[in-house]
């Protein structure tokens, strides 16, 4: 289940024009246009653009939290959702970790880490407390086990969220800002723990955020979305060889990429700053 | 922002710690120290106002007309003795443990239905709607006439004080879960039972909480009147214990005002204990909040 990063043949991700639209009073608002995206399995992909353009909206699409009006979501080669089928089914095999956390609060963290598992009957109760204890203790969450969330930081809870999805052992991880509401300090070391989670499992990531130095410092490719409504503007491959560490936030390719990337956000941010856009307008 | 920072900076361990240090000493508290001193002066106040008759030949308004702390507490000392007085808090603790375990039996399923199922609430919370506005000793001549016993009656008037309260804060706490837990559990394969079982039940807990804390104090307000208003129920009789609503009441009519104060102070001790007790075990229930 825990394939290595190299042979991971699960978790590609392929969205074919998909369209979402919502209703606002008399109006239908266009969030999603004809987003066409590839992700093949085991990439980090890291998707920006300006707030409310409906990156969210394609990522509740994917996880089967809401439909689309048109196109499809395909995960290795089936369909989630498309013709016939207007919304994928909610399932383990992509979990989301949100923006500001969903941990249950009443639930030590082990027993959260260990909550799929048991529900799905995968794993007896002993047993998933014994593997969420080892993946914890992995991601240096050893010591917190039986404290509640609420007693821990926000950074450990971010990282027990992250552990808790990977319980699942889902072919792609959907992240929605899940690190947005941190200090730069915790954030930096939360991207390096991401990463050497990463290294070991190979999991395919679907990663929206607002942050660029943390979309190159994380992604195989950064999509710039368009202002809404949403569709891939630009791609681009960060040619910066993995594993890496943070020395690379300073080199000049990763200075470069950063202006070439943050010329075309802003141009979108700009439109959907001058059209008065309201941050999360539309989820 | 800062105070998450501050957190993160922190072991969390000796955060705690530090949380649930105890002060050395209760005196060497300075608030304690204030609201004993400001007690005691209390209790100085009622005293000269009370006997300021007696010394100063006047009466001031309201506190030179009740009985002084010391006579209170000669009429009480008489009253430990007597096992009528302790046969009324007995039967006023029986009807409100009767009327609050109802309450809670019938109150908490009825919210949690309430809350989850669309169309129930459709059917019933339109009545529940209609009928939570009367107050609950308005109930009390018609339920003298439909239920076949006195103390029924009573029972159900105090089952009414705690029922709306419980109901109010199940449906509450139900709509305060965030809907981001609900599609975590969804999307980590939880069926409906065990979404309603691990997510909403211990969610709601909380709230079932607050809700028994606060009707439990409405038990003894509607207990007290309840007991004035029908006599004292199968007591009877003034020292036989018709509850302490009608020991107070009995303590008027036989002109022993003393004991209307005894009275008083003693179901403030009832609503207390109760409180109390209500709120430790539902802290017991809900570990994971003594650490916010």
């Amino acid at each position: 289940m825990n394939a290595p990063a190299s042979a991971s043949p699960v978790g590609a991700l392929a969205i074919v024009e998909a369209v979402k639209l919502y209703d606002q009073g008399e109006a239908k608002i266009l969030a999603v246009d004809r987003c066409s995206l590839d992700i093949p399995a085991g990439e980090i992909c890291m998707i920006v653009g300006p707030s409310g353009c409906g990156k969210t909206s394609l990522l509740n699409a994917i996880a089967g939290f809401h439909g689309l009006d048109g196109g499809s979501i395909h995960l290795d080669g089936h369909m989630l959702c498309g013709p016939g089928r207007p919304q994928a089914n909610i399932g383990p095999d992509r979990i989301v970790v949100f923006q500001n956390g969903a941990l249950f609060p009443w639930k030590t963290n082990i027993e959260n880490v260990a909550f799929g598992p048991i529900v799905q009957k995968r794993l007896t109760r002993k047993a998933a407390r014994e593997k969420a204890r080892l993946l914890m203790a992995e991601a240096g969450l050893a010591g917190h086990e039986d404290e509640y969330p609420g007693e821990i930081s926000s950074g450990l809870r971010r990282r027990v969220e992250i552990v808790r999805a990977l319980m699942n052992d889902p072919a792609v991880l959907l992240l929605d800002e899940p690190y947005r509401a941190l200090d730069a300090l915790t954030k930096s070391v939360m991207h390096e723990a991401l990463l050497e989670t990463y290294y070991r499992t190979g999991t395919t990531i679907f990663f929206i955020t607002h942050d660029l130095e943390e979309a190159i410092f994380l992604g195989h490719r950064v999509v710039v979305m368009t202002a809404r409504p949403c569709r891939p503007k630009c791609i681009f491959d960060i040619d910066i060889p993995h594993p890496r560490d943070y020395g690379v936030l300073t080199s000049a390719r990763f200075r470069r990429l950063a202006a070439e990337i943050s010329a075309q956000l802003e141009e979108e941010a700009l439109k959907s700053f001058a059209r008065g856009e309201k941050e999360g307008g539309v989820q | 922002m800062t105070a998450e920072i501050a957190a993160t900076a922190t072991d969390p361990r000796t955060f705690r710690q530090s949380l649930s240090r105890r002060p050395p000493s209760l005196l060497a508290n300075p608030s304690t120290r204030r609201a004993c001193i400001a007690v005691l002066a209390a209790l100085m106040f009622w005293q000269l106002g009370a006997t300021s008759d007696a010394w100063l030949g006047l009466r001031p308004p309201i506190i030179g007309h009740i009985p002084s702390p010391v006579a209170v507490l000669e009429a009480w000392r008489l009253l430990l003795g007597d096992p009528g007085y302790w046969e009324s808090w007995y039967l006023s603790f029986t009807r409100v443990l009767m009327g609050f375990a109802a309450a809670t039996a019938i109150g908490v399923p009825f919210g949690l239905l309430l809350a989850v199922s669309r169309s129930f609430r459709g059917v019933a919370f339109p009545v529940f709607e209609l009928l939570r506005p009367i107050p609950p000793l308005a109930w009390v001549p018609a339920s003298i006439i439909f239920w076949p016993t006195q103390e029924l009656s009573i029972d159900f008037v105090i089952f009414l004080g705690a029922f709306y309260t419980i109901v109010l804060n199940v449906l509450g706490g139900a709509r305060e879960i965030d809907p981001r837990l609900l599609q975590v559990a969804r999307s980590m394969g939880a069926s409906r039972w065990n979404i309603f079982r691990r997510l909403i039940l211990p969610g709601v807990l909380p709230s079932i909480c607050v809700g028994m804390e606060v009707a439990i104090g409405i038990t003894w307000e509607v207990v007290v009147a309840a007991e004035m208003i029908s006599g004292g129920g199968s007591g009877g009789a003034a020292s036989s214990g018709g509850g302490l609503g009608f020991f107070i009441w009995n303590s008027y009519i036989g002109g022993s005002y003393p004991d209307i104060i005894v009275g008083m102070i003693s179901i403030g001790i009832a609503g207390y204990l109760s409180s109390a007790f209500v709120r430790r075990a539902g802290a017991r229930l809900t570990p994971w909040l003594a650490i916010r």
